[in-house]
């Protein structure tokens, strides 16, 4: 059991980074881009090809960064200039590619990466000179974990490259441009009256939301040993799943506040489908549909919470009144 | 200032419903000129508004701030010199932010927003000074989300907000109208301060025929795409609501029939 969930973790972690673009899309902007499930194969295959020709693993994670960034865009300029609906932009986004991204592939729908360079093994002879896998296992054991990870590495890289896309995004909506992005998703009649460009500022906020699925697609690739062409299917309901999630349980009052739950959101969600999949009953095949039943479910409980409290104060005081009636 | 020559706009040309919105406007506000706007449903207020703001084009005619021909901008380019309240209190301001960044949205309106943060501790005290001058007690609510706010006080915000930086014209479309009486004679009496105090060249459109008649050096009254009425100065400030509604009658030839125009 702790093995595997400490497998979610890591995956969760890694799918936070997806999970904060989604959030600059259908938080910030309030644009549901389905262009997702498409980016995020895109940054997979930009970096696996760069890295089997021979591209240093972290220029190759750059790339398929910027390879996101600009599908981003592009489903921008349909929404802004071709003036299509966002969700139709997405669509036809995702659609087109499906096949861009077979064609970076070399027209193989899978790619391995198993013997190749990654940021992850990048740092290996380093990370074993500080011995701390050695000290954290031998914790573990000590407190009576059997089986123990083989190595801690990625979720300590994964943990510094998520803490700083947090901090960057977080500085990135407080400037002047930042503001005015998010109240291009608040009230765009507003910011327009303010001077402010929304069609620019729309492209390059899906710029940057894609360009983060990307980097995730990238380092997921990385870290799992090979690219698979269908991986991106449902991505969107899992970055919606995570930040939904991550709202419900830690809060939105602050930016800092919302992006943080969003990055726990992604663990959580991994946890839960993790614990799901223990299930006996439950194959690797229903994963889809217990993540959109997750979905659905931490979208309709916070209100069926707050109807029923509701309920509960009105009662409260109409009890009240009628004692007071009572007692006088 | 504001410079408006020959601007016509019609609506669903060469089709039943056609309509002639605008008919050869010409219009020149001087510096630090209120003019106040009225007329019927339909008279074409609204319509000259969006020509000014830039959210509507002219089918001809030309549109200059400062000498400059701004007719081709778009509206988001034209908001440089313009600042503006709409009629719905919901509409001015973006209601999951918080009231200083709001205040930090507009205060970049004239300028190049850039990556650097937009609520610095200096400009908080300078956004606390300025939302001091509405008597609200916003000033001790930067991070409440506007959302929160009323709407007299979303109302009051927004008319901070479009007036603080200053702009070379400001554009009121009826913005008091979606207010409570005392909210609206509130928000009335700070369009007034705040007009005077930056010296503002400003065009409002009204509904209420006291308010246009209290407010502003000169008025306009529209019928039918054109105005029919422009007076200023002393003869503005002799008017009553009385002699409106017989000027109108007396242009037209017949009786002013719009039960907001003549109950305001």
């Amino acid at each position: 059991m702790f093995f595997s969930m400490f497998g979610a973790v890591e995956s969760g972690i890694i799918f936070a980074i997806m999970a904060l673009g989604v959030y600059l899309s259908f938080r910030v902007l309030d644009f549901p881009d389905l262009t997702v499930d498409g980016s995020f194969v895109t940054g997979a295959a930009v970096a696996a090809m760069c890295i089997v020709n021979g591209v240093s693993p972290i220029i190759a994670t750059v790339l398929a960064a910027v390879a996101g960034f600009v599908a981003g865009n592009i489903t921008g300029i349909l929404n802004t200039k071709g003036k299509i609906n966002p969700l139709l932009s997405g669509i036809l986004m995702m659609t087109a590619l499906y096949s861009i991204n077979l064609r970076i592939m070399g027209g193989s729908p899978n790619i391995p990466l198993l013997n190749e360079p990654t940021v992850f093994n990048f740092l290996e002879t380093a990370w074993e000179k500080t011995g701390i896998d050695q000290f954290l296992n031998g914790l573990l054991t000590s407190i009576g974990v059997e089986v123990v990870p083989g190595t801690w590495i990625v979720i300590f890289v994964m943990i510094i490259i998520t803490v700083i896309v947090k901090l960057i995004t977080d500085y990135y909506l407080k400037t002047e441009i930042g503001l005015a992005l998010r109240a291009t998703g608040d009230n765009e009649k507003m910011i327009r009256s303010l001077s402010a460009n929304t069609d620019t500022l729309k492209i390059v906020g899906l710029g940057f939301s894609n360009g983060l699925v990307a980097l995730s697609g990238a380092l997921i690739a990385q870290n799992d040993g090979f690219v698979d062409l269908k991986s991106g299917i449902g991505m969107i309901v899992i970055g919606l799943a995570s930040v939904i999630i991550g709202e419900a349980l830690f809060g939105k009052k602050t930016i800092v506040r919302t992006t943080l739950a969003v990055i726990l959101g992604a663990i959580v969600y991994r946890m839960v489908v993790t614990a799901a999949l223990k299930v006996d009953f439950l194959e690797t095949g229903d994963m889809k549909l217990i993540s959109a039943i997750l979905v659905v479910a931490a979208l309709v409980t916070p209100k069926v919470i707050a109807t029923v409290r509701e309920q509960k104060r009105r009662q409260r005081k109409r009890i009240d009144l009628n004692n007071k009636a009572k007692g006088a | 200032m504001l410079y408006l020559s020959d601007i016509s706009v019609t609506f669903n040309e060469d089709t039943p419903d056609e309509k002639k919105a605008l008919q050869d406007i010409n219009l020149t506000l001087e510096q630090g000129e209120f003019v106040t706007v009225i007329g019927s449903n339909g008279a074409g207020k609204s319509t000259l508004m969006n020509v000014v703001s830039g959210s509507l084009k002219p089918d001809i005619g030309t549109v200059k701030i400062n000498n400059k021909d701004v007719t081709p901008l778009p509206e988001f380019k034209r908001s440089n010199y313009i600042g503006r309240v709409f009629q719905d209190p919901m509409a001015g301001t973006a209601p999951s932010m918080t009231i200083e960044e709001n205040l930090a949205m507009a205060y970049a309106r004239n300028k190049k927003r850039r990556f650097r943060i937009g609520v610095t501790k200096k400009r908080r005290e300078l956004f606390r000074e300025y939302l001091n001058t509405l008597h609200l007690g916003l000033e001790d609510r930067l991070n409440a989300k506007v959302g929160m706010l009323s709407g007299g006080e979303r109302q009051a915000l927004s008319l901070l907000m479009a007036t603080f930086t200053e702009p070379n014209i400001l554009l009121l479309d009826e913005h008091t109208a979606a207010l409570d009486p005392s909210r609206a004679e509130l928000i009335t009496k700070l369009t007034g301060d705040v007009v005077e105090k930056f010296h503002l060249t400003t065009l409002m459109v009204t509904h209420n025929m006291q308010q246009a008649l209290d407010l502003g050096n000169r008025l306009i009254m529209m019928d039918k795409g054109q105005i029919i009425l422009d007076v200023s100065g002393e003869e503005k400030q002799d008017l009553t609501i009385e002699k409106l509604l017989q000027e109108f009658q007396r242009i037209r030839g017949e009786q002013l029939v719009n039960d907001r125009a003549v109950l305001g």
